[in-house]
């Protein structure tokens, strides 16, 4: 994951660097004591995340934002808590550390910026599952969804089940959930009819997943799955009735 | 009670990275006589915003050098000085000298 640093204070920034380096997961590829200077070298290049202080000469961190036209995810860092509330309004602000960092803390950081595609559903950001993609994208046993220009693997077995919801769909996991703008269609067929199985016309489960079935739905984790009278058979056919 | 620097924070970001710890520490050795001088000079000529940014710089350096309620102040300094309150001020000096004490301390 490429990143920049984008504070005005030397120190702040150097050991910003130390904990991406020592993450192992993240390349500074910049650092920068402005957001002018930040914005040049946008302009210029791509990045996947910036680390950014709210407090800094010229342009605060939050007008840094506001000229962003496609912004990457964003990590502030500031000794300013007052902003906390501002700042989760934005889909793409993927955390939110109080300076001076310490190294448990951005494990956290870590541990959210992988799991980011969920923190963009509380927004706007925007998620489409690639309508034709690469064949190296489909494996045996996952699929790729690509979610604000991240590729996100899930493992198949992670799948708890597929819920369309208007213009998009979401996928729901052990960990959590990921929208996606497309079809329920489209996805299902992407998925190994081994695995999942349409039982509603909203919903699509992986099988292997239910707990019980009972009347007209199935229960998967705590949710609760309408079956639809036309898919009853098809379900009730795969299953390994004694 | 009495807080007194220490390189525990610095310690445990450079995880034995000793290099990162110099590096570090050369930083601060540099910027700090810099900043406080910076600071005086504005104080002297009653320019208390360019002071303000100047102790918002400084006061990185004593969270990093774990003086939790040194930069406590300097958050609240900061804030007064804005406004030319520089009811703080005694207190502020005295943390910029217990730091250029230490600073002193690790040069030697």
């Amino acid at each position: 994951m490429k990143s920049i640093i984008v504070d005005d204070e030397n120190t702040a920034r150097a050991i910003v660097k130390e904990l991406c380096n020592s993450s192992g997961h993240i390349e500074v590829v910049g650092q920068f004591p402005n957001a002018v200077e930040a914005l040049k070298y946008l302009n210029q290049n791509e990045v996947d995340l910036i680390f950014l202080d709210i407090h800094m000469p010229m342009l605060t961190g939050f007008d840094f934002i506001a000229t962003l036209k496609n912004p990457p995810f964003i990590v502030l860092t500031t000794s300013d808590t007052n902003f906390a509330v501002e700042a989760y309004q934005y889909p793409f602000i993927v955390d939110y550390l109080v300076k001076p960092v310490t190294m448990e803390r951005f494990q956290t950081t870590l541990m959210k910026l992988k799991h980011a595609g969920k923190a963009i559903l509380v927004g706007n950001g925007e998620t489409t599952l690639e309508s034709e993609p690469p064949k190296e994208s489909f494996g045996d046993d996952h699929l790729y969804i690509n979610i604000d220009r991240r590729l996100i693997k899930l493992k198949y077995e992670d799948i708890l089940f597929i819920e369309a919801k208007g213009d998009y769909f979401e996928i729901k996991t052990l960990d959590g959930q990921y929208r996606v703008h497309s079809t329920l269609k489209k996805i299902k067929e992407k998925l190994p009819e081994s695995v999942f199985l349409q039982i509603h016309r909203s919903y699509i489960i992986n099988f292997s997943k239910i707990i019980d079935i009972q009347d007209n739905s199935v229960l998967i984790e705590r949710s609760v799955i309408p079956i639809s009278r036309s898919n009853r058979p098809r379900l009730m056919r795969r299953l390994n009735l004694l | 009670m009495t807080e007194t620097p220490n390189l525990n924070y610095i310690k445990e970001i450079a995880g034995g990275n000793e290099e990162f710890e110099q590096k570090f520490l050369s930083i601060i050795l540099v910027e700090f006589p810099k900043e406080k001088m910076e600071y005086a000079n504005f104080l002297a000529d009653k320019d208390y915003l360019e002071a303000a940014k100047v102790v918002h710089k400084i006061k990185h350096k004593l969270g990093i050098l774990s003086l939790t309620n040194a930069y406590k102040l300097a958050v609240r300094y900061e804030e007064e000085l804005k406004y030319g309150n520089t009811q703080l001020q005694t207190a502020f000096d005295a943390v910029l000298g217990t730091v250029e004490e230490f600073i002193k301390d690790i040069h030697q």
